[in-house]
């Protein structure tokens, strides 16, 4: 066949990607060049004569000054960090451990195993509607658990010390399990000789454990790492579902404010400029990724 | 305590054992909660009643005004079935050329598609906001169907690159040396073959599309508002209405567990396949 002629099979799928993912990205990022509200006007200049140009420079130039300006902005980086570092920390070390858990047989583990995808294909927007539920003082799981004792429950969604805490029990009971996955295809490739040669020679477990399966599964835990920090930057059904950025802006992380500049206040050049403060952190990630990505398809 | 070997094994087990059995509990609880409180009328609910008779009141209530949850389920239905049958064809067409063709520039393309999978759906919306005011498709399913390619080609592409990768190429040679075109080896060779991974693809974009919360919040406002959206709007005047809440997530998630019994079975097989060595 024709060589150009071949290109044709891929050209759907890339005008998919480019009409949907590219322009929409190159257009936010142009978007901060605008000084634009739509409750002030329902257009924004679009001509790029040198004047506008001039215009528009001077535009992301005060949405940026802005930035710096608002206490907001800080307070949902915060937030972002927060969100990711303990979301990113609990689940993946909980997906380590229940891998290493299911590696073995034993009562309740084939139960497990059967049941891992659940949370994995739950819609975050529901599951953040049941932790608002599950969390309710009056009725919810938790006063039904403490009811027989006596035990008031407190407002967990109302504290700025809890709320944030709730939100990434969410989060990590949607994700742990599937990094369970990831690192159970990854134990299942560990060789087995090496591991039983060692216990003869009498390694204990956890020297087993250092020294052949943690190495051996290394790759798949820093892309499971730098996955999960990826969908944590992404993260905001849960957030919007479960607290709405409060209390107080506690859990205001810098998707959900990105949400709330653009199509609360419809103040998109705002917005949009924020949007670079997710877009640069995302954009080393998912170098990472595919840095480690390549390597392991290497190796 | 001496440290008996045999011992700190028995306790080690229980330990194990523990951990398992709290391991399902933490993941069934949410999910009983959710289904329970589905069919519970509203006094148990407020009474927190742990066994309860149950009944489907709660859902004749959401299916009628004003909830009229069956409007959003038919969106939901059709907006992720339209965008499941855009993205697969399209998704294997270019999985297959990525595969076999040594297509110049490829690796570039492959990257630029993982790539765009990282751009946060919060940065694609805004631009499609102001565009579908123009265009006349916001709230509208089409509309919808469409960002929602944003979610599920890149990913399919993917998976069935590495699907296709994995049929061997000899397969097709016959047919390429008796001169069939390339669709027709897709479609009668390639496509057979590769099925259970377009199946799987196929259940995948349909459980991403469907769970969709963002671009349905931003994108739809009344006519093709999807039911995860739906589900966060209720409540109203009459405060925090929990028992239709969770009939309608009941509703949700019903969908979704059947499919994850197929979907498990995927990301298991590779956990398998090494421990039956």
């Amino acid at each position: 066949m024709q060589r150009a002629s071949r290109y044709l099979f891929v050209v759907p799928a890339l005008l998919v990607v480019l009409a949907t993912a590219f322009w929409p990205l190159a257009r936010a990022l142009a978007l901060a060049f605008q000084d634009w509200q739509l409750a002030r006007s329902d257009a924004p200049a679009w001509l790029w004569t040198p004047a506008d140009g001039l215009e528009n420079a001077r535009d992301l130039a005060l949405n940026f000054e802005r930035m710096l300006e608002d206490p907001l902005v800080w307070n949902s980086i915060k937030a972002t960090l927060f969100f990711t570092v303990t979301s990113v920390v609990l689940a993946v070390a909980i997906g380590l451990a229940l891998a290493m858990l299911l590696s073995r047989g034993g009562p309740g583990k084939a139960l497990l195993r059967a049941i891992l995808i659940l949370p994995f294909v739950m819609s975050p927007a529901l599951i953040g509607v049941s932790w608002r539920f599950m969390f309710n003082p009056e009725h919810g799981l938790f006063s039904a658990l403490g009811r027989p004792f006596g035990g008031a429950m407190t407002d967990a969604l109302g504290s700025e010390l809890l709320a944030p805490w709730v939100v990434v029990s969410a989060d990590v009971w949607h994700w742990a399990p599937y990094v369970t996955l990831m690192i159970m295809a990854a134990l299942a490739t560990v060789p087995q000789d090496a591991r039983e040669a060692a216990a003869i020679d009498g390694a204990r477990p956890w020297q087993v454990f250092r020294d052949i399966t943690l190495p051996h599964i290394a790759p798949t835990l820093a892309v499971a790492t730098v996955l999960k920090c990826i969908f944590a930057l992404k993260a905001f059904d849960l957030i919007y579902t479960i607290t709405g950025g409060g209390p107080g802006n506690v859990t205001q992380v810098l998707s959900h404010y990105i949400y709330f500049q653009g199509f609360k206040y419809f103040d998109l050049g705002y917005s949009a400029a924020l949007a670079f403060l997710l877009i640069v952190p995302m954009a080393v990630l998912a170098w990472m990724y595919i840095r480690l990505s390549y390597r392991e398809a290497a190796a | 305590m001496s440290a008996d070997p045999g011992n700190r094994l028995v306790s080690g087990r229980a330990l194990e054992t523990t951990a398992t059995l709290l391991a399902c509990a933490v993941i069934i609880v949410p999910i009983y909660w959710i289904l329970s409180n589905g069919f519970k009328s509203l006094v148990d609910v407020f009474a927190l009643k742990w066994v309860f008779t149950p009944t489907l009141e709660n859902f004749q209530r959401i299916f009628a005004a004003p909830f009229d949850i069956g409007q959003k389920l038919l969106n939901s239905a059709i907006v992720s079935l339209l965008a499941v049958a855009i993205a697969i064809p399209v998704a294997t067409l270019a999985a297959y050329a990525f595969s076999r063709f040594a297509l110049r520039g490829a690796r570039a393309l492959v990257l630029a598609i993982v790539f765009s999978q990282f751009i946060p759906p919060v940065v694609i919306v805004l631009p499609y906001f102001v565009l579908f005011r123009d265009l006349g498709l916001y709230d509208t399913r089409i509309g919808l169907a469409l960002i929602e390619l944003a979610l599920v080609t890149p990913f399919a592409v993917l998976m069935l690159k590495s699907y296709i990768d994995q049929i061997p190429r000899e397969i097709e040679e016959a047919a390429v040396m008796d001169g069939a075109t390339r669709l027709r080896i897709i479609a009668d060779i390639v496509a057979p073959l590769a099925a259970p991974g377009i199946i799987t693809a196929a259940l995948l974009c349909f459980i991403l599309t469907w769970n969709d919360f963002l671009f349905a919040l931003i994108l739809t406002s009344k006519d093709a508002v999807t039911l995860p959206v739906g589900l966060a709007m209720f409540g109203g005047e009459e405060g925090v209405l929990w028992h239709l809440i969770s009939a309608g997530g009941t509703l949700l998630m019903i969908p979704m567990l059947v499919l994850s019994i197929r979907i498990q079975k995927y990301y298991l097989e590779g956990t398998l396949a090494g421990a039956n060595k």
